[in-house]
């Protein structure tokens, strides 16, 4: 039993504890902030693998720009405890079980797959920064730029959403 | 040394919880979020298949991934503030105008 | 030189476009000018027949003429063309056909004078003769159907002509129903013939089956099989039986249709497709004893039913079916010859009667049955005279036209052998006493029409002859049956037999011989001859007897004998059997099985039920699309699940294994 692995594990409980917490909480508030743990928890699991560009990253705009953008929103509207109605049969009834077969199948597939899911070769290597944004720049300059196009639409796009009516 | 084959299946197990968050919460930014947790757990195993390949390309997608949340984020809290506007309720069962 | 016989096309086609111009135009005009379309191109028709014969008989020196116009239907090595011939029996068919036809035209400008569709009638009329003529003139048995077909047509439109009448419309459908039937025996001994013989076409068919083995009696050789249902195709076209149902109906055309259709040519298509394919009978002999009997049975079923009938039209009918028997059986004992003479002298006195029957229904303004005339005699005299020329020649009276030719058919049955020593004799005798019977019938007409008191009410009717458009043809045809037969008088009375002579190279040795030495074959002429005549004689006595002397004695007879009396005053029921027996149950079919269950249930119920599956299924799917925003979350999931577990399948398959 080394030590990343029992890193792992308490990492993943945290991250399947926040989910379940973000499945169980009837106000939205306490949902958010089950949210924020599983973000920082998988942000822990990137640094195990060696990707601290990435935990960076999901740490400052996941859970610093996003995160609190929702909290925002939920504090704007006021939204208060979940109301319940329940009026679709279909959630009802093949909810549950289509879930867990999502799941099943998931990782049926994947563990049958085992084999050939090849274990790292250098585990926990810290990955270079710079060798990651030449990749970004050379190979993926194309998609970075569509991106960087998205968010201006998305930017326009929540503006005009947001504005009040013109008299 | 952590197998990864683990964080797959941790992958998985989220992707299921959010999905389950998805079909059974009824107030729209709970849903909203439960998305961003499915998402958060594809960049997992992204990340998990990056390292085992070696490549730095699982990274590039995962930034990627989360710069398209971001942008969807914002429009999405944009339409559910306008949805309060409107049906004065954020059950997403009250918005059901589109049936026949 | 023979222009005319080298354009043989031209004796059909003029009556052709007589019809259609007629037809197309005619609803317009005056009827003088349909008058003289109608009788021109007929009479122009049978001009040329006449050019043609002479240039066969002189020109020509009566050999085999035959010409290919235009081919009609060529598939592989079959060929059918229209194709016209002219050879002996052609000569006398179409004479026949074209001169009484061109008769029966004048007569008919008389008749229909006063009715409504004049112009219809005449392109009718003119349609038949042009199908007719194809008939009689067609090279190969292809063309003959055609022309088959026609005259059935024709007689279709012309027995329905007053089609507001629902009898007459009915008595339309029965006789091309009827006709259908035998048409289907005829075109299967068509489809036997080609299979065997690859050919349908005459000279190269009969020059192929002469020197075959004749089948062997009793055995159903290919040539039997084709001959009986050849013959099935004449039963129902020459009204024999069974399927003689629709002449007596057929009276309820007008009656020149029934003299030239019902009398004179139409019913005699059959004894000419018997005599024409003479050869492929004479090698099967056990057709040719089902001709015989068959016809010898209809001559005498059908005289049986004549005794009794009111109508004088039905009278008639009756006698043509009976007569047409006794042309079957000179067919079926070998006698061609004699067959096809009896059918042109049946030809010039049966078309008298029938339009002497119609002069008296005119002067009797409509009326038709027998019981309520009476004494017509001196009134009508040039239609009682031609009247009773022509039933002195049906009931076999010599020197007139239908003594020679019955006493030949009987002469041959009575030597036939075919079958057996004694058959010969048992038709001889059946044919002796339907002559009798024939006899009789024709002069209880003459007596119940003509002599005695009116029984009709004088005040009310007041008869009139008819005008000479009517009495001419009357008169031509009675001459014809006085001397008519003295083409064929046998050498017995001093003549020879002439008709005989000429048709010889084309039935040539058809003739049934016995071994009898020329003396004793007089001897045995003179023996039947007379018989016959006193036969006839008989007849007319006993009806003189019973109409003339006793006219209380009928009336009596028939509280006698109620039974027998009322079975063939109605036909021994044999409509009513054959509606009960096959109509009825064909129509039980059509409405119960093939209408309510197959078309309403299985045919409908496809066509309906797809159309409501769709409709059900699209109720069904409706509730998919109910606004609800978490059940399109949940088929999200699902969709997601089947593309996730299709990409995957590979690696899921063996897990599937594990799960069962």
């Amino acid at each position: 039993m080394s030590a990343s692995l029992i890193i792992f594990f308490l990492l993943a409980a945290l991250a399947i504890l926040g989910a379940a917490s973000l499945i169980f909480q009837r106000h939205p508030i306490h949902a958010a902030l089950s949210l924020i743990v599983v973000m920082v928890a998988l942000a822990g699991l990137y640094l195990l693998m060696g990707a601290e560009f990435v935990a960076a990253v999901q740490i400052i705009v996941y859970g610093g720009a996003i995160m609190v953008l929702f909290v925002f929103v939920i504090m704007l509207l006021n939204a208060g405890v979940e109301e319940r109605t329940n009026f679709s049969k279909m959630a009802s009834i093949a909810g549950w079980p289509l879930a867990l077969a999502l799941t099943g199948v998931l990782a049926a597939a994947m563990v049958r797959a085992g084999p050939t899911v090849a274990n790292p070769a250098n585990p926990g290597m810290l990955s270079d920064t710079a060798t990651l944004s030449t990749l970004l720049f050379t190979d993926f300059v194309y998609p970075f730029e569509l991106t960087s196009f998205l968010v201006l639409v998305a930017i326009l796009g929540a503006m005009v959403l947001a504005q009040r009516e013109q008299k | 040394m952590v197998p990864t084959i683990y964080y797959v299946i941790l992958s998985a197990i989220l992707f299921g919880m959010g999905a389950i968050a998805f079909i059974f919460k009824q107030n729209i930014i709970s849903i909203f979020m439960s998305i961003e947790l499915m998402l958060n757990a594809v960049n997992l195993a992204f990340v998990a298949f990056n390292q085992a390949w070696g490549k730095l390309d699982g990274q590039v997608f995962v930034l990627f991934v989360i710069v398209v949340a971001a942008a969807e984020a914002a429009v999405g809290l944009g339409i559910i503030i306008l949805i309060q506007r409107n049906r004065q309720s954020l059950n997403v069962e009250r918005v059901d105008q589109l049936k026949l | 030189m023979q222009p005319i016989l080298e354009q043989l096309w031209i004796i059909p086609l003029l009556p052709l476009l007589g019809s259609a111009i007629n037809g197309l135009f005619g609803e317009k005009w005056p009827n003088k000018i349909v008058n003289s379309v109608a009788l021109g191109s007929t009479g122009l028709s049978f001009l040329f027949a006449l050019e043609a014969v002479r240039e066969f008989v002189f020109v020509r020196n009566q050999q085999f003429f035959r010409k290919e116009y235009f081919d009609w239907i060529i598939a592989g090595n079959f060929r059918a063309g229209f194709d016209l011939q002219m050879d002996q029996l052609t000569v006398v068919m179409v004479l026949v056909v074209t001169g009484v036809g061109f008769l029966i035209h004048i007569y008919s400008t008389g008749y229909m004078a006063h009715e409504g569709g004049y112009y219809r009638f005449f392109s009718y009329l003119n349609l038949f003769m042009f199908f007719m003529l194809i008939l009689v003139l067609a090279a190969n048995y292809v063309l003959l159907f055609v022309g088959w077909e026609g005259v059935g047509l024709s007689s279709y439109l012309l027995i329905g002509f007053y089609f507001l009448r629902k009898s007459a419309a009915d008595a339309g459908k029965k006789a091309f129903i009827v006709n259908r039937i035998g048409d289907f025996g005829f075109m299967l001994g068509m489809f036997l013939l080609f299979r065997t013989f690859h050919t349908l076409d005459f000279k190269t068919l009969f020059d192929a089956a002469a020197p075959m083995a004749s089948d062997a009696f009793g055995h159903l050789g290919t040539l039997t099989a084709a001959c009986l249902l050849l013959f099935m195709g004449a039963c129902g076209k020459s009204a024999q039986l069974p399927l003689y149902v629709w002449l007596p109906d057929a009276m309820e055309g007008p009656t020149p249709v029934s003299a030239l259709i019902h009398a004179a040519t139409m019913v005699t298509a059959g004894v000419y497709v018997v005599a024409r394919s003479h050869i492929l009978f004479t090698h099967a002999p056990t057709a040719m004893l089902v001709v015989a009997i068959v016809g010898c049975a209809t001559a005498f079923f059908a005289a049986t039913i004549g005794l009794a009938q009111r109508d004088i039209k039905k009278v008639l009918a009756y006698s043509t079916v009976s007569q047409l028997g006794y042309m079957f059986l000179g067919c079926g004992v070998g006698a061609f010859g004699a067959g096809i003479f009896h059918l042109m002298t049946h030809a010039f006195f049966k078309a008298l009667l029938f339009l002497a029957a119609g002069s008296v229904i005119h002067a009797m303004g409509g009326e038709q049955d027998m019981l309520k005339m009476g004494g017509l005699s001196r009134k009508i005299k040039y239609t009682y005279w031609t009247m009773l020329i022509a039933t002195l020649a049906i009931a076999g009276i010599p020197p007139l036209a239908g003594f020679f030719s019955k006493d030949s058919i009987l002469l041959s049955a009575f030597q036939s052998e075919n079958g057996g020593g004694s058959t010969g004799h048992i038709l001889y005798g059946v044919g002796l006493f339907t002559a009798l019977l024939t006899s009789f019938y024709m002069f209880r007409l003459i007596f119940l029409t003509f002599h005695g008191k009116p029984r009709y009410d004088e005040h009310h009717v007041h008869v009139h002859e008819s005008p000479w458009s009517m009495l001419g043809p009357l008169v031509t045809l009675a001459v014809l049956s006085v001397i008519g037969g003295w083409v064929a008088a046998p050498a017995l009375w001093g003549g020879e037999d002439h008709f005989a002579n000429f048709l010889g190279p084309v039935f040539g040795g058809a003739e049934a011989g016995s071994a009898i030495t020329e003396a004793a074959r007089h001897q045995l002429e003179l023996t039947l001859a007379i018989v016959a005549v006193l036969a006839a004689l008989a007849g007319l006595g006993v009806a003189f007897w019973l109409y003339i002397r006793q006219p209380g004695k009928p009336a009596e007879l028939v509280k006698s004998f109620k039974g027998a009396y009322t079975a063939v005053y109605n036909k021994y029921y044999v409509d009513e059997l054959y509606d009960a027996v096959i109509v009825q149950p064909l129509m039980w079919i059509s409405t119960q099985v093939l209408w309510k269950a197959v078309d309403v249930r299985v045919i409908d119920g496809a066509v309906n039920g797809v159309a409501e599956s769709l409709s059900n299924t699209g109720d069904a799917v409706r509730h998919t699309q109910s606004g609800n925003t978490r059940s399109y979350a949940v088929w999200v999931v699902v969709g997601a699940l089947v593309v996730i577990a299709i990409i995957f399948w590979p690696a899921l398959k063996p897990a599937l294994g594990m799960v069962r």
